[in-house]
């Protein structure tokens, strides 16, 4: 049996992740049920080829924002630890720790730096996202 | 000063040194001020901290004990010439001629030639195995001549002396003080200090005799020598130090008709000058009153004055020298300030002496009660920065003098001397003249830890008696400045790692949020979350991956793995010592090819796979579990790796089997998690190639056990590791590592390696010693009962994971689909695959790397 390791990989890999179409159908669509995110951490959802993190507060309030962590280069946001600074929840990146505001997108050590944030919300259990949004 | 001033420095020690540190201070451009500086120095290196001449013992090498920043003799118009003994002065026509004959001009000659130590003239005393204790080289002749020694002399019992002893005895020896005067330590301490000083260093095994006086070495019948004293007993032994104090090395001044002072050293007056205007006197050598100096710090003064008056400041004088002193001798503190004899007319004491403790204490005070003179602090000699303030700016006593000694009733601290009651110009290290208004200084320009005050001011970097102070001023200065004395952990937590370390411990809190709820506030950060799941799983050892403690993890225990700059990670199975089987080697490189990962050997010996997707995190490791391999925790502030050379098994000078114990050790103490990461190191024999002594734990086998070093550091600031105790058995390291560990643990902050806690340990080596080996704390058997707690509850992370339905779920890209990370590509590159630059990724150069075909 030959198994290739990379297959998904090779298809688009001479894309970056931010610079993928996003199409424009109405959309919201459901992600995964809310169990499959642990509480107070985040899991990363693929929408047409786009990557979002969806975090889930301890209190089961949702965020999502881009998985893409513009200061390493690396999709890995959704791996980030999550808490506040100041009362404004953050996730902090894994790679070089920049923390990044859910609500806003904003990159805390560097202006500069915004992320899109995405409505997301739970329904019935079901952790629905829209990206068109 | 005249155009092309030549400065002659006769003598490279401390003090000379530190003399030409302050002319440069003074004309960091020598040439353009028109100095020419010359220094002589009879040793083959330059000048060397000879304050902790001992730690060479420990493990410090000449390198370390350099004085001499890298390239500091290399400026124009000045010049540093080694092996150079001056023979003669020829001060009629300004000229120093050189052992070898060369002459030099000189219009001004500083002479900073230290002194020698005193060998009294005992028949044998040129044997063969006598020493004595001045010089690096000197010290490479004890140790070697150790190596094949059981028992060791040393002659004197004052303050070198004793350290001399506790080297010996740190080598292994059966080690023995003789003294002439009826007690230890005669010139500092009274007679009842005397007394306890004498039972606390006999009770660690030294042997004391007092009042004896060495008539002749002649040949021994069990040992190398025999010594035979006056009243015709004896004592045998295989080495003899001498170390019956020191003498002014003035010989170049007398030959020269120079004036010398009634007991020996070179005479000078306020300015340091010798009898010739042309020539000073600085260090040892000099002669000040009549009055000799054996401490660095009124040398320093000297050279400070010196070099003022050279350029005409003649405002500064040497005005003498307070000849405090604090040491840890052994472990014991001993301590004297001022008049500690009492000499003073009319002067009174106060007294404390508790036989079960060790512990005596007095206090000298002045005819009228309103002042303090002197002190001497035996056992215990917490009070010396309060006791040496007063005594040095003479403030005023408080009523009930006696409470300055006394143990507080209720057992709380002492307050002490507040810092705020200290003038500004109060010198609280007299080592570095650095005081209290330099400190405010350094803090005020932000400096905030005691590290950084070191750094910044040199203060306690001398003797290190200064620091307890030095940091009671920094926090107080701290606190002036509004910087709240702030060691919290972050804005949701209000204490120290240390204090949320014993609110976990007492309260037995077994969660994040339970800590959160009880003590803190907000919802945590990435900063308090590692820092409580890493004190949670050193006190109770559950699964990290739990629910509620997984969201806790740091990146890299997050997936159990080392996440490299493309988000893939890297898998690194533990190999115990960095043994490994062939079929072990063989599976390795089996999944490897498999899955299609990067192999290299790491720098902790063992073999690094990188490139792996989260989601095939779980297939590599439950193939690597299948082939007997455990999680390596390349990825914890844990336990990383034992390293160790191939020792007696096979080596044809190992003298213990250091494989064994290395394995035995990383499999105690894998999956420990810790403030940071720790590395062990297990060498065989001293040549040391596992490299133990640059480790936070470093064991290294000697003929007799073995011996134990902590707190050594690769990395960025290498750091060597310090003895800690010698010749142990196997079951008695184990004991001291899991002590050390734990105790660690306890109290070190986030992120801070042994090495840096110690460096921020106040006490230093001699409280870790105390707490660890002497069990000074109390504490010896709930740490060893902690760390078997630890071991017991040990479970291999990976094995836990890849069997837990659940946490095996975690390990996927996306939540919603089973494809890949399509940003992790990679490229090949020398036979093997790394991950694509961002270029390379534009041009679609991605090359296929792929799996093996089964
Ligand atoms: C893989 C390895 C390099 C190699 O290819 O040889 C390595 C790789 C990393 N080292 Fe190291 N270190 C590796 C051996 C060392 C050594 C050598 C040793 O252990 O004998 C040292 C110096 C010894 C020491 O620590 O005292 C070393 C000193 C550091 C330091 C500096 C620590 C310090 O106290 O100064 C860091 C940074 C830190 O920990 O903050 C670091 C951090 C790192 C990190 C974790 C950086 C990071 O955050 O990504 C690297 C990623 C590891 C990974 O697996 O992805 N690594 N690192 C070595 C893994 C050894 C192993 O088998 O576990
Ligand atoms: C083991 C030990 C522990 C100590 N502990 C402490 C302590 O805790 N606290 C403290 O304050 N002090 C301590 N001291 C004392 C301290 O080291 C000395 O006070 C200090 O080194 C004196 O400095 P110096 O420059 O006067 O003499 P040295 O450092 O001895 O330097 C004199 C230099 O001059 C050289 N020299 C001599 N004659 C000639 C010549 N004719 N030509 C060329 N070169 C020459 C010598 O070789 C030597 O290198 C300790 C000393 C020792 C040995
Ligand atoms: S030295 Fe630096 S680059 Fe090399 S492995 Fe260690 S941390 Fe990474
Ligand atoms: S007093 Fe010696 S180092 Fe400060």
């Amino acid at each position: 049996m030959s198994q290739l390791q990379q297959t998904a990989t090779l298809s688009t890999s001479g894309k970056m992740p931010m610079s993928m179409p996003v199409p424009h159908a109405d959309s919201w669509q459901a992600i995964c049920p809310l169990d499959d995110i642990w509480p107070s951490t985040g899991v990363c959802a693929l929408m047409h080829g786009r990557q979002i993190a969806i975090f889930r507060m301890h209190d089961d309030v949702l965020y999502a924002i881009d998985n893409h962590d513009p200061h390493s280069g690396a999709n890995v946001l959704s791996r980030g630890i999550i808490g506040d600074l100041g009362g404004e929840p953050v996730v902090a990146s894994p790679i070089y720790k920049h923390h990044y505001q859910l609500r806003t997108g904003a990159c805390v050590e560097d202006a500069g730096t915004q992320l899109h944030t995405y409505p997301v919300q739970l329904r019935d259990g079901m952790v629905w996202l829209n990206i068109t949004a | 000063m005249d155009a092309n001033t030549h400065i002659v420095v006769v003598g490279n020690g401390m003090v000379g040194h530190y003399f030409v540190q302050e002319l440069v201070k003074r004309h960091p451009d020598l040439a353009a001020a028109n100095l020419q500086i010359t220094v002589l120095g009879e040793e083959p290196r330059p000048a060397y901290d000879r304050v902790h001449l001992s730690s060479f013992f420990s493990g410090s090498t000449a390198e370390d004990l350099s004085l001499v920043e890298p390239g500091f003799y290399d400026r124009p118009g000045l010049e540093l010439r080694l092996n150079a003994r001056v023979g003669m002065i020829d001060r009629r026509q300004h000229l120093v001629i050189l052992a070898d004959g060369d002459a030099l001009h000189y219009d001004k000659l500083v002479l900073a030639t230290g002194s020698v130590p005193f060998v009294p003239g005992v028949a044998g005393r040129d044997r063969e195995n006598c020493f004595v204790y001045r010089t690096i080289e000197d010290l490479e002749a004890m140790t070697a001549a150790g190596t094949k020694a059981k028992s060791g002399v040393v002659v004197g019992g004052g303050l070198l002396g004793l350290e001399c002893a506790k080297a010996l005895r740190d080598m292994g020896l059966e080690t023995h003080v003789v003294e002439f005067a009826p007690r230890l330590m005669a010139m500092q301490v009274d007679e009842a200090g005397g007394q306890v000083l004498r039972s606390k260093i006999e009770e660690l095994g030294v042997h004391v005799h007092t009042s004896r006086n060495t008539t002749a070495i002649t040949d021994g019948a069990t040992a190398r020598h025999r010594m035979v004293f006056f009243d015709e007993t004896w004592l045998e032994t295989d080495m003899i130090v001498f170390s019956a104090g020191i003498r002014p090395r003035d010989e170049l001044a007398r030959e020269s008709g120079l004036a010398i002072g009634a007991r020996g050293g070179i005479a000078i007056d306020n300015s340091c000058r010798s009898s010739d205007h042309d020539i000073y006197a600085i260090g040892e050598c000099a002669s000040w009153n009549d009055e000799m100096f054996g401490l660095v710090a009124p040398g320093y003064d000297m050279a400070r004055v010196t070099c003022a008056h050279l350029f005409g400041d003649t405002t500064n004088t040497f005005q003498g020298a307070d000849m405090s002193t604090k040491l840890k001798l052994m472990g014991v503190d001993v301590a004297s300030v001022g008049d500690a004899h009492g000499k003073t007319h009319g002067s009174r004491s106060y007294q404390y002496l508790d036989e079960v403790r060790k512990v005596y204490k007095k206090i000298v005070v002045s005819e009228d009660g309103k002042q303090l003179l002197g002190a001497v602090l035996i056992g215990n000699a917490d009070e010396y920065g309060t006791l040496q303030q007063m005594t040095v700016n003479a403030m005023p006593l408080p009523e009930n003098p006696e409470f300055l000694i006394l143990p507080s009733s209720d057992g709380k601290e002492k307050s002490g001397l507040g810092a705020d009651a200290l003038p500004e110009s109060a010198v609280l290290c007299s080592c570095n003249n650095v005081t209290k208004g330099s400190i405010g200084a350094a803090v005020a320009a932000g400096s905030c830890t005691i590290a950084e005050i070191k750094a910044c001011t040199k203060a306690g970097t001398a003797c290190g008696g200064c620091v307890p102070l030095v940091t009671q001023v920094m926090k107080a200065e701290m606190l002036k400045h509004g910087m709240a004395v702030n060691n919290h952990l972050c804005e949701h937590f209000p204490y120290s790692r240390q204090e949320l370390y014993h609110l976990v411990r007492v309260e037995q809190i077994k969660s994040f949020d339970e800590l959160l709820s009880k003590h803190g506030k907000g919802l945590g950060c990435d900063i308090c979350k590692p820092t409580a799941a890493s004190i949670l799983a050193s006190c109770w050892n559950d699964f990290i991956l739990k629910k509620g403690l997984a969201s806790l993890q740091d990146s890299n225990d997050y997936f159990l793995g080392n996440i490299q700059k493309d988000g893939s990670y890297s898998v690194v199975p533990r190999m115990p010592g960095g043994e490994v089987t062939p079929d072990g080697l063989i599976a390795i490189g089996q999944i490897a090819k498999k899955y299609g990962l990067y192999t290299k050997v790491t720098g902790g010996a063992r073999v690094d796979m990188f490139g792996a997707r989260v989601e095939q995190l779980p297939n590599i490791w439950e193939e690597l579990i299948a082939a007997g391999f455990e999680s390596g925790h390349a990825y914890g502030k844990s336990l990383r790796t034992v390293k160790s050379c191939v020792g007696s098994t096979w080596c044809r000078y190992g003298v213990d089997d250091s494989v064994g114990l290395a394995v035995q050790l990383e499999n105690r103490y894998k999956g420990l998690r810790a403030p940071h990461k720790i590395k062990f190191g297990v060498s065989g024999c001293t040549r040391e190639c596992a490299e133990a002594q640059g480790k936070d734990v470093g064991v290294i086998a000697t003929e007799n056990g073995w011996n134990l070093y902590v707190c050594g550091n690769g990395g960025m600031k290498p750091r060597h590791a310090e003895l800690l105790a010698s010749d142990l058995s196997k079951e008695d390291l184990l004991r001291m590592i899991d002590r050390f560990l734990m105790f660690y643990i306890r109290t070190a902050d986030r992120l801070q390696r042994t090495s840096t806690w110690r460096d921020n340990l106040e006490g230093g080596l001699d409280y870790l010693k105390n707490v660890v080996i002497h069990d000074s704390l109390g504490l010896g058997a709930e740490l060893e009962a902690q760390m078997q707690h630890v071991v017991d509850n040990y479970q291999d992370e990976w094995k836990t994971a890849v069997t837990d339905p659940e946490v095996r779920k975690r390990f996927r890209s996306f939540v919603n689909s089973p494809e890949g990370d399509n940003n992790i590509v990679f490229v090949q590159e020398r036979e093997q695959m790394r991950p694509a630059t961002p270029a390379e990724k534009q041009q679609s150069k991605i090359i296929q790397i792929l799996a093996l075909v089964d």
